[in-house]
C-alpha cells in the first residue's frame, strides 16, 4: 500500500469535480474571487456531456418576442416542473438567465443572430416565447468550448483525465478528495477546503440512454456517502426523441430544435398524435388543429402552440402509448417528420448536426424522409439536495450544481433549461463556495484512514485473483433499469427491479479488472459500477414510494397527477443499514411567487411583467 | 455469421505491435462498437478514448486503415466484408497506450493564444452583430477539437516543428478571433511570429480530413496568409503605413 505521506497531494481552497458548463463556470467564480482554485475532468477538457447539448439555452431576452419577460419563464418552468420545483431556485433561474448569456457572448459565444442583430432566440418545448439562445444545432460545444478558452485564463488548475473516487471528511465537514490519474493510475490526494460536484445524472445506469460513458451519477454516490441527501431521485427524463435504427446508435439525441423549427410527430397511419395527447393544464394553450398549428409556425401572434411542443414528459408518454397501441415505425418508434414541413436548405442551415448524425449513422435524409425516435434516458432532474442561494448540500463545504443539484426544474425539466442552469446555478455555487472558504478559520485536516480505504477500495478490483467482468455487469445493470424503472413504472417492476440491483451488487463487489492499471478502461468502468448502483438503487426507491404519476415520474398503477403528493419530496440518505427513503413535507410556497406562477399570460405579458 | 478480423495496435510508450482480433458485427454498427466488443469479450484493457459517440466531441479520434476518422462515425458497413480492419493510435502524437495518444501540446497551444477581447458594448448594453458576419466565424466554431487535423498536418506529423507551427486547429482558431466582429485585438502580427503561419504550404490535409467540414485552409489559413502578406509584405502598404503616416 502506497505511503500517504508519498502520494501526490495538491492543496486547493476550492475543487471543482466535472467539467461540463456548470463546473467550468464554478470554477471561473471561484478563480474570479481570488481562490485557489482546481478543477477536475474524467475527460480531455472541452469533451464534457455538455458538448452534446443542442437546441440552446432559454433566457427571457424578449430580442424576438417583446412579451417575454423572467415571470414568463418563470412560470413555464413551474407548470413544466408540476409545480415541484424549488421555488426560488426557479425564480433566480429565470432572473438571471439572461445575465448569463450575455456575459457568455462577451467571453466569445457567437450565437445566432435576430435581423436586428441581437441574439436570436428559438422556440422549445414548453416555453411560451422563442427563447432559446442558440447556435444551429450545436449550442453546448459553443458553450463548453467559450468557457474553455475564457477558464484557461482565469488561474485555476486544471487536473485532466483524472478521476475522483470519493470524498473526505473531517468530522462533519468537508476535507478532500481522492481521485486517480486515468493514464497511469496512480493516485492523487487533493486537499481542499471545498468542492463544488459538477458531476452531471447517471444516464448510464440506462441501456437506452443520449448520455455518454462518463454519466456514472460519481457526485451523487460520493455526496450520498459523505452523508449528503438526494432528492427528487424518482424524476428522471425520457428524452421523446433519441434515434432508434440502427441498434448501435438506439438513445442517441435527436435535438428538441426538430419540434422547435417546426417537425411533426407522426405514428404509421400517418396520424399527427400528439393532438390526442393534450393535457387538460395545457389546452387553453395549445394549438387544437393543425392549422392553428401551421399558422404558429408562420409567426402568427394569434395561434396557440403546436402539440409537438408539449414539455418532455407528455410527449415521450404519447410516443410510448403510440407505440404500444400498434401504431409505431418499423423499429419500435415513432415518425418525427421536418422534410414535408420545411425547406431543404433551411433544414441544412437550421439542424446541420441533425442532417449529418442521420446521414452518417442511419443513412436517412432527414430532408428527404422522415426519422425514426422513440424515447432514450436524458436527464436526472433529481440530485444533491441543496440550498437555493448557495448551492450547498447539507455537508458544510460541500455544494452541488447543474444536473447533479436538485430543485429547479421539480418533476420535469423543460429543454432548454439545462444549459441556462449550468451558467446560473455554477456561478452560484462558485460564491457559495467562496463564502465558506472566507468563513474557515483553519483548513481541515485529513484522515489517512479514509485515504486508504479508498485506494483500497480501487486496487482491489485489480489484484482479485478472479471476480465478475465488469463490462457484462454494467450490462446486467442497464437491463434491470431499463426493463423495471423505465419511461412507465409500477409496484410489481420497481419490487423486482430492486431485486435485480440486489443480484447485481453482489457482482460488484466481487468485480475484477485484467491488466494493469495503466489507461484501463475495464478498470475505470468497474470503479463507475459502486457510483451507478446508489444512483440506481436511489432512482427505484423514491419510484417506489411515490404513488402518483406526475413529470417524469409514471406509475400504470397511479396514473393520476395526486394533489397530496405535490406537497412532498422524497429525500434519500445513508442510515445505518442501508438507504433510507423518507416523504418530506415542503415548505408553502412564497406568495408573490405562487401568484406568477398560477396568474393568466396576458397578466404577465411585456411590460405588465 | 462470419468473425470480422481486426488488427489493432496493442502497446505504450516503451513499444507495441498489432494484435488481431476476431468479432461479430451487427447491422449498424461502427468501429467504436466495435472496440467496445472487444473490450467486453476479450480485451478488457484495451484503452480508447470515447465520449458521445455521435460524432459531436472529438474524442475517438484514430487512425483506421491508415486514415484519421472519428471510430463513432466510421460505419462497418462502408468495408468489404472480407476485408482486415486496422486500427492504430494518431501518429504525431506521443503513444499512452493502444489507441490513445498524448494530446496535451494541442491544450498548451491553445493556452498560448490570446483570449477574446470585446469592444465595449452598445450604449445599450447589448453587442449587435449580423448573421452574415458571423457565418464564417460560425464554420471555424464548429471544430470539435478532434486534432485530426494537426495529426495530419505535414509541418508536424513529418517535420515535427511542433515549435514553430501551432497546427490547423490552431489557424482556425486565431481565425475565429481575428475575423469576430467584436474582436478588438490585433492579432495579425503574432499570427506570422508566434504561431507560424508561414509554415503551413496549403496541402489542404486538414481539410481533408475534417469531420465538420471545415474549410481549413481556404476559409480559415489562407485569408489569414492574406493578410499577414498585406501587413508585412505588400510594398504599398509598407509605404502607406510607416512613411504616410509618419508624415501625417
Amino acid at each position: 500500500m502506497v505511503d500517504i505521506a508519498e502520494l501526490q497531494t495538491f492543496e486547493h481552497d476550492v475543487v471543482v469535480i466535472g467539467a461540463g458548463g456548470a463546473g467550468l463556470r464554478a470554477a471561473i467564480e471561484c478563480s474570479r474571487r481570488g481562490l485557489n482554485t482546481a478543477i477536475v475532468c474524467k475527460s480531455l477538457l472541452g469533451k464534457a456531456h455538455t458538448v452534446m447539448a443542442e437546441g440552446g439555452m432559454a433566457a427571457a431576452l424578449g430580442n424576438v418576442d417583446p412579451r417575454d419577460n423572467w415571470k414568463i419563464h418563470f412560470r413555464d418552468t413551474m407548470r413544466g416542473g408540476k409545480f415541484l420545483n424549488q421555488w426560488r431556485m426557479a425564480e433566480l433561474h429565470a432572473k438571471e438567465a439572461p445575465a448569463r448569456v450575455n456575459e457568455l457572448e462577451e467571453w466569445g459565444a457567437v450565437f445566432d443572430r435576430a435581423k436586428n442583430g441581437l441574439i436570436s432566440q428559438r422556440n422549445f418545448g414548453g416555453h411560451r416565447y422563442p427563447r432559446l439562445a442558440h447556435v444551429g444545432d450545436r449550442t453546448g460545444l459553443e458553450m463548453i468550448r467559450t468557457l474553455q478558452d475564457y477558464g484557461i485564463h482565469q488561474g485555476f488548475a486544471v487536473h485532466m483525465e483524472c478521476t475522483a473516487l470519493d470524498l473526505l471528511k473531517d468530522g462533519e465537514r468537508i476535507a478532500g478528495v481522492v481521485a486517480y490519474w486515468r493514464e497511469n493510475g496512480r493516485f492523487l490526494l487533493l486537499k481542499t477546503k471545498a468542492v463544488i460536484l459538477a458531476t452531471g445524472g447517471a444516464g448510464k445506469a440506462w441501456k437506452v440512454t443520449s448520455n455518454s460513458w462518463e454519466y456514472t451519477g460519481d457526485g451523487l454516490a460520493m455526496a450520498y456517502l459523505a452523508g449528503a441527501t438526494l432528492m427528487d431521485m424518482e424524476f428522471v427524463q425520457f428524452h421523446p426523441t433519441g434515434m432508434v435504427w440502427p441498434p448501435s446508435v438506439r438513445g442517441t439525441l435527436v435535438t428538441e430544435g426538430v419540434r422547435g423549427d417546426g417537425g411533426i410527430l407522426l405514428n404509421n397511419k400517418h396520424e399527427r398524435f400528439m393532438f390526442n395527447y393534450i393535457p387538460e393544464r395545457f389546452a387553453p394553450e395549445t394549438a387544437s388543429t393543425e392549422d392553428e398549428a401551421r399558422r404558429w409556425l408562420q409567426g402568427d401572434k394569434e395561434a396557440r402552440r403546436p402539440p409537438e411542443l408539449l414539455t418532455r414528459d407528455v410527449v415521450a408518454r404519447a410516443i410510448t402509448s403510440e407505440v404500444k397501441a400498434g401504431r409505431g415505425s418499423p423499429h419500435g418508434g415513432v415518425f418525427l417528420d421536418i422534410a414535408s414541413q420545411v425547406p431543404a436548405d433551411m433544414i441544412k442551415k437550421k439542424l446541420p448536426s441533425m442532417y449529418h448524425q442521420f446521414k452518417e449513422l442511419a443513412n436517412v435524409d432527414i430532408t428527404k424522409e422522415a426519422m425514426e425516435v422513440g424515447p432514450t434516458t436524458h436527464y436526472f432532474m433529481g440530485g444533491v439536495q441543496v440550498d437555493h442561494e448557495s448551492q450547498q448540500s447539507v455537508v458544510p463545504g460541500l455544494f452541488a450544481c447543474g444536473e447533479c443539484a436538485a430543485g429547479l426544474h421539480g418533476a420535469n425539466r423543460l429543454g432548454g433549461n439545462s444549459l441556462s442552469d449550468l451558467l446560473v446555478f455554477g456561478r452560484r455555487a462558485g460564491l457559495g463556495a467562496a463564502d465558506y472558504v472566507a468563513s474557515m478559520a483553519s483548513f481541515p485536516c485529513i484522515d489517512e484512514a479514509q485515504v486508504r480505504q479508498s485506494m483500497r477500495r480501487a486496487t482491489d478490483i485489480l489484484n482479485r485473483e478472479s471476480g465478475a467482468n465488469p463490462y457484462l455487469v454494467h450490462e446486467a445493470l442497464q437491463k434491470v433499469m431499463n426493463d423495471g424503472v423505465g419511461i412507465v413504472r409500477s409496484e410489481a417492476d420497481l419490487t423486482a427491479a430492486l431485486a435485480g440491483l440486489e443480484h447485481v451488487k453482489r457482482d460488484v463487489e466481487r468485480v475484477k479488472a485484467d491488466g494493469a492499471s495503466q489507461y484501463n478502461p475495464g478498470w475505470h468502468a468497474a470503479l463507475d459500477l459502486r457510483n451507478l448502483l446508489i444512483v440506481s438503487e436511489a432512482v427505484a426507491r423514491a419510484a417506489l414510494m411515490r404513488q402518483e404519476s406526475r413529470g417524469g415520474h409514471s406509475r400504470v398503477d397511479h396514473p393520476n397527477e395526486e394533489e397530496v403528493w405535490g406537497e412532498y419530496h422524497i429525500v434519500i440518505h445513508q442510515g445505518r443499514n442501508g438507504m433510507d427513503v423518507e416523504k418530506v413535507r415542503r415548505a408553502e410556497p412564497p406568495r408573490e411567487l405562487a401568484a406568477i406562477a398560477y396568474a393568466t399570460l396576458e397578466s404577465l405579458e411585456g411590460s405588465n411583467g | 455469421m462470419a468473425k470480422r478480423i481486426f488488427n489493432i495496435w496493442r502497446g505504450d510508450a516503451t513499444g507495441g505491435r498489432f494484435v488481431e482480433y476476431h468479432t461479430d458485427v451487427d447491422t449498424g454498427m461502427v468501429v467504436l462498437d466495435v472496440v467496445h466488443r472487444i473490450q467486453a469479450e476479450q480485451a478488457g484493457d484495451l484503452s480508447c478514448r470515447w465520449n458521445c459517440k455521435a460524432g459531436k466531441c472529438g474524442s475517438c479520434s484514430m487512425e483506421i486503415d491508415g486514415k484519421p476518422r472519428l471510430a463513432c462515425m466510421t460505419r462497418m458497413d462502408t468495408f468489404s466484408p472480407s476485408a482486415t480492419v486496422t486500427l492504430q493510435p494518431l501518429r504525431a502524437f506521443p503513444i499512452l497506450k493502444d489507441l490513445v495518444t498524448d494530446v496535451s501540446w494541442n491544450y498548451q497551444q491553445n493556452k498560448r493564444i490570446p483570449p477574446f477581447r470585446p469592444r465595449p458594448r452598445d450604449a445599450d448594453g447589448r453587442y449587435r452583430m449580423q448573421q452574415i458576419d458571423v457565418d464564417r466565424i460560425q464554420e471555424f466554431r464548429k471544430c470539435i477539437e478532434c486534432f485530426m487535423c494537426q495529426d495530419v498536418c505535414h509541418v508536424l506529423r513529418d517535420h515535427s516543428r511542433f515549435d514553430t507551427f501551432v497546427g490547423p486547429r490552431f489557424m482556425i482558431r486565431l481565425a475565429s478571433l481575428a475575423m469576430h466582429p467584436l474582436d478588438a485585438l490585433d492579432r495579425i502580427p503574432a499570427v506570422r511570429k508566434e504561431f507560424g503561419s508561414g509554415m503551413c504550404n496549403i496541402t489542404k490535409c486538414c481539410t481533408e480530413v475534417c469531420p465538420e467540414q471545415i474549410s481549413i485552409t481556404d476559409n480559415g489559413i489562407i485569408p489569414l496568409k492574406e493578410r499577414v502578406v498585406d501587413r508585412f509584405f505588400d510594398p504599398l502598404m509598407w509605404v502607406k503605413r510607416n512613411l504616410l503616416r509618419r508624415s501625417a
